[in-house]
């Protein structure tokens, strides 16, 4: 398969320096006026999660007047499946700073943000090192910033707000970042991986970029592939690809399998039949109704409960709510609680249907997307594994695991 | 600005004492846990001074009238 951002050494020779990333790529385009036409026909999307047009983000940005510009490279990396931002900034940081100055030129910001996740030790060491590999003239207006270890800590609001407060907890909006953000200025805040491509397309061009694409599908894509294949690994996939072919990709499947988990945490459960033939493609799965999310896909081995698992995501989720707001502290607490019996085979009478009619009230509940990330999944693994939330709750049975039913 | 106007809720400051669902129970009702639940979309305009009664009787001062321009929620 094609490569372009993990193109060059392998990851097992570490990060590639300075030197070597000119070598390989040539020097950092100068500035263009260009490249946001660019990166629009390129139909670049952020790589974050929710997928958003990255020329439409970018134009927002410059148009603002209040203030000039910031850009913040988030790699906060908060989803515990997800692996491509902390590995793609370990082997190839000078990608993500390349990408994030090509966006300060672009939007007229005088300052970089690098945000990254704190407990991921090899990207922040290796972006440091490669701080200090910049000329000084770039170095100045770069500025390294540790993330706190927290799902929500990478939320766009979360992070501008520990920028500037030391907190990394989201914020109601409006405003968003991209009018007021850091300082209260314009920022752009975009995903490492969207940026590590924005430093290609630059270099080689949207025609280039799209042809790297499977069928109409645009460009490659970092995928983490965990689960039921020999171990979790970070592929770079042509987008528009078969799931079943990422699947190969990353070793083959180790065990049967009836679901997959795609888009990580706040992704949702597809059944097997369907998965294998998706297309791994932004927009195709937008409108088939699923969504690639951080990239996550995560096969279920036939020897684990869908049931359990997903009870196990919500009751992290409900753990890691910021609890800034009470349908998200309450309602996923509630939810945990109701999922956790249904899964420990100790369901109490309405359990299930609570958790059913709990799931349909929370999207668009909080400041931020954690509650309908959380919906969306819960909702998935309600009708994908139907059945067996039916046989857990109602008959205190697991077709799967061998846990024994509680005593009373 | 007078023609279309929801009304909005920030999350963050509401601590759920219920006083909007009681004061315009047309477009609120409350959660299972005393957080309100806002009826999508423009207010009629026969309801729109029972929510403004609701905006300014919000405790903590989260609730909101803005206009409904095109799209954004």
């Amino acid at each position: 398969m094609s490569l372009a951002l993990l193109a060059g050494k392998p990851a097992a020779q570490g990060m590639e320096h300075l030197a070597e990333h000119r070598q390989r790529l040539g020097a950092l385009p100068p500035p263009s006026s260009a490249l946001i036409d660019a990166l629009e026909r390129s139909a670049l999307r952020g790589k974050g999660g929710a997928g958003f047009p990255v020329a439409t983000k970018w134009r927002s940005v410059a148009s603002q007047r209040a203030g000039t510009p910031v850009v913040l490279a988030n790699g906060g990396e908060g989803e515990p499946l997800s692996q491509k931002d902390r590995m793609l900034m370990e082997q190839r940081p000078h990608l993500v700073i390349d990408g994030a100055l090509l966006g300060a030129d672009a939007v007229g910001a005088d300052e970089v943000i690098l945000y990254i996740g704190a407990d991921h030790a090899g990207a922040v060491q290796a972006m440091h090192r490669a701080v200090g590999e910049r000329p000084a003239s770039e170095r100045g207006r770069l500025r390294l910033v540790s993330a706190p270890v927290r799902y929500v800590s990478g939320e766009e609001t979360a992070a501008v707000h520990f920028v500037n407060e030391g907190i990394a907890l989201p914020t109601s909006i409006p405003p968003r970042p991209f009018e007021r953000g850091v300082d209260g200025r314009p920022t752009l805040v975009q995903n490492v991986e969207t940026l590590a491509h924005v430093a290609l397309i630059a270099r080689f061009g949207d025609e280039w970029f799209r042809s790297l694409g499977d069928g109409t599908a645009s460009g490659t894509t970092l995928v983490t592939v965990g689960g039921a294949v020999p171990q979790s690994v970070l592929i770079e996939i042509p987008q528009g690809i078969a799931l079943a072919d990422a699947v190969n990709a990353a070793g083959g499947l180790t065990s049967d399998s009836d679901a997959v988990l795609l888009g990580g945490y706040f992704g949702g459960w597809v059944d097997s039949g369907t998965a294998w033939g998706l297309a791994l493609d932004a927009d195709t799965l937008r409108q088939s109704g699923h969504s690639l999310g951080c990239g996550v896909i995560a096969v279920l081995p036939s020897t684990r409960c869908g049931v359990i698992e997903t009870a196990r995501i919500v009751s992290y989720l409900a753990h890691e709510s910021a609890r800034q707001c009470g349908p998200c502290t309450f309602g996923l607490r509630a939810i945990s609680a109701a999922t956790g019996r249904i899964a420990g085979l100790a369901a109490t009478a309405g359990d299930l249907e609570h958790v059913q009619r709990w799931a349909g009230l929370l999207a668009g509940r909080g400041a931020c997307r954690h509650p309908d990330g959380a919906a969306g999944l819960l909702a998935s693994a309600l009708r994908v594994f139907a059945g067996e939330f039916m046989l857990h709750a109602d008959e205190r049975r697991c077709s799967v695991a061998r846990i024994a039913a509680a005593a009373s | 600005m007078s023609d279309r106007v929801a009304l909005a809720i920030d999350r963050i400051k509401c601590d759920g004492h219920g006083v909007c669902a009681d004061l315009v129970p047309e477009l609120i009702e409350l959660d299972d846990w005393g957080y309100p639940i806002i009826r999508a979309g423009a207010i009629p305009p026969s309801v729109v001074g029972h929510a403004r009664r609701a905006v300014s009787g919000c405790p903590t001062l989260a609730l909101r009238l803005q206009a409904l321009v095109n799209s954004r929620r």
